[in-house]
This record gives structure tokens, sequence and C-alpha cells, in this order.
């Protein structure tokens, strides 16, 4: 048997989608215990470290984000059936629902108003173009309703796509924080914030507080993506009275 | 555990469907959310064992959002062309949507308890 030199193995494997499916669980894993070694300091959310470690990591070995995915994609797979798993903390909760319907009803009509005309607003203070405002207005739905809306206003799709999970980020950092420091301790009012605001990567944040915070959170996700999906095509609209 | 992720997996399959065949602005995921939570109502016995696979999914939620978080990668530049608008409608637009949907739900909820209490002692 002859001996496989350093680089030629580095070529074999890198092309595998092992070597990254295993490189992204082994990062993940390692993130978490820093920041449990850091005593769960919120900034150094595992989500966020794992992301700009990856990046790193790609950039660095010259590596396409199309050869990465080639093995991540068997951790993305699992997002749909985890989506659809929501239903079981949500069901632990059914009790409740009835009482939590209307205050639910009123944040979801507020905070998707609110997200959609404060991140376009600012953008357009700021002075940003009318593709980019249109790829930004969806930012805080779930990916795959955001780039639909974002296609339909005229937007940049992909744009959207950065900016959704971007926003998730900001949600997932900052979010418990700042409700926290407004004296905001309800889960359920927590986890319907974060799932509103910052969709997935907000619910999944929701989770890490508890399982309340966590369905509410899913549930939230679930019916402010119906909800700006329906107000949005009314932006092109509202622009062309502001003169945009 | 393969009944229960059979179970999850035809919930999607169900609502991927029907989201594509009606054109509905949600996704088959959130749409398969809510058909395996009415099925969950209807025959509560199931809940007990789609659970534990339910929980070991959701317990690692976070993971699941890197692969497509890394996808940022590829827009770099386009991000940074605009860095001064997307960064500030990013982080503020984001926090104040949290803080009005937070406000918006508090303030209802506790109309709602107030108004409950009220009929209850009448």
């Amino acid at each position: 048997m002859t001996e496989m030199p350093l680089e030629t193995l580095w070529v074999y494997l890198a092309a595998r989608p092992l070597f990254w499916l295993t490189l992204t669980l082994l990062v993940w894993l390692g993130a978490r215990r820093l920041q449990a070694w850091c005593g769960g300091l919120a900034l150094l959310n595992p989500v966020v470290l794992s992301i700009a470690t990856l990046i790193g990591l790609l950039v660095l070995t010259d590596t396409p984000y199309a050869q990465y995915f080639d093995g991540a994609q068997f951790i993305h797979f699992l997002l749909g059936p985890a989506t659809v798993a929501l239903a079981i903390p949500l069901y632990r909760l059914r009790a409740e629902l009835h009482v939590l319907a209307l205050p639910i009803t009123v944040a979801l009509v507020v905070g998707a108003v609110v997200a959609v005309v404060s991140a376009v607003g600012l953008a357009a203070a700021l002075g940003a173009d009318r593709a980019v405002l249109l790829s930004l207005a969806p930012k805080s739905v779930t990916t795959p309703v955001a780039m639909g809306i974002a296609e339909k206003l005229g937007g940049i799709p992909a744009l959207t796509a950065a900016l959704v999970v971007l926003t998730g980020l900001v949600g997932a950092l900052f979010g418990v924080g700042v409700l926290r420091r407004l004296g905001i301790r309800d889960p359920a009012v927590i986890g319907v914030a974060l799932g509103t605001a910052a969709h997935g990567i907000g619910t999944a944040r929701a989770f890490q507080l508890g399982h309340r915070e966590g369905a509410m959170a899913g549930l939230a996700m679930g019916l402010s993506a119906v909800l700006t999906a329906l107000l949005l095509p009314l932006l092109p609209r509202g622009l062309a009275l502001l003169g945009m | 555990m393969i009944e229960a992720l059979t179970l999850i997996l035809t919930c999607q399959l169900l609502g991927e469907s029907l989201v594509l065949l009606f054109g509905w602005p949600l996704p088959g995921p959130v749409l398969g959310m809510l058909l395996l939570f009415l099925l969950l109502v209807v025959r509560g016995g199931l809940a007990a064992r789609v659970a534990e696979t339910a929980d070991g999914l959701l317990a690692h939620l976070p993971l699941l959002f890197i692969p497509a978080g890394v996808g940022v990668m590829v827009h770099w530049e386009l991000l940074y062309a605009h860095w001064q608008a997307l960064g500030a409608a990013l982080l503020f637009g984001t926090l104040i949507a949290l803080v009005a949907t937070a406000l918006a739900m508090q303030g209802t909820l506790w109309v709602v308890r107030r108004v409950r209490a009220a009929r209850a002692r009448s």
C-alpha cells in the first residue's frame, strides 16, 4: 500500500460530503462548548460563531459554497421536518391557545407591519435604492416565503435570502437581552416576538429558553409569514406615494 | 422513531404538495406543522408516539440553520455595497419590530386578562 501525501488527502476529502458535514457538526459542538465555558455569554451565540468560523474556513481553503453545501445539505434537509415537529410543543400548549388567540393576532399584525416599515424606512432614509428596499421588505419572514415575496415585488431574491439570515442572527443575538431589559418576562410574549421578528433562527433561540417560548415562536413564524405575504403587495403602492 | 419520522415527513410532503397545488403564500413545512397539530388534536394518542423524535429534532434547531447561514458568503459583495442602509435596517429595524410585537402582545394580554377577571367577578 502506498502512502497518500497530505495534499492529495485534502483534495480527496474536501470534495466529499462527509468532510463538510462532519466539520459543520464539529464546529457547532465546539461553539456550544465555548459558549458554555464562558458562562453562557449571549454574545457568543453558537450559530453566529459557527457560521463565521465556517465562512472563514471556506475562504481560507478557497472552497466554493456549492462544494460545502454538498455535505451540509444533509443538515439543511432536517429544517423541514424540524418545522413540522414544532406541532408537538404547540400541541402541549393547546389548552392555553384560546386565551392567547387575540393577543397573538394583535401582536402578529403589529409586528408584521412594523418589521416592514422600520426596515424599509431606515434603509430608504440612508439612501438605499428601490431594488434593495424591495429585497429588504420581507426580511423578518422565513426564507422560502421571503424569497417568493421579493421576487414578486421586483427585488433581488438572493439578496433577500442573505438578509433573512442576518435578521434572524440579529434577533437571536440581541432579542432576548432587549426584551428582558424592557421587563418582559412572559414566555409566550418572548416567543411570539422572536418568531415574528426573527423567523426560524429566532424560534431556535426561543427554544433554548424553553418549550413554551419555542412553541409560541414557531406558531408566530408560520402565521407572520402568511400575513406578510398578504400585506406586502401593497408596498410598491406605498413607495409610489412617497415618490420612489 | 421511524414511525414518528414517517408521520412527520408525510405531513411535510402533504404541506408542500398543497402549497404548490394552490399557490398559497406559506412554506410547505409550516403548513405541515399546522396539519400535524390538527391531526394531534383529532387523535391525541399520537402525540406520545411522535414526541421523542420531535423533541430530538428540535433539541438542536439552531444547528439546522448553519448551512443556509454560511450561504451569506455568496452575497457578500452585494451586502457590502449597501452596508450602511442594510446594517441600520437589520440591526435597528429588527429590534424595533421585536419590541413592537412584544409590547402589542403584552398590552392585549393585559386587557384580555382584565376583561376575563371582570367577567369572573360578575
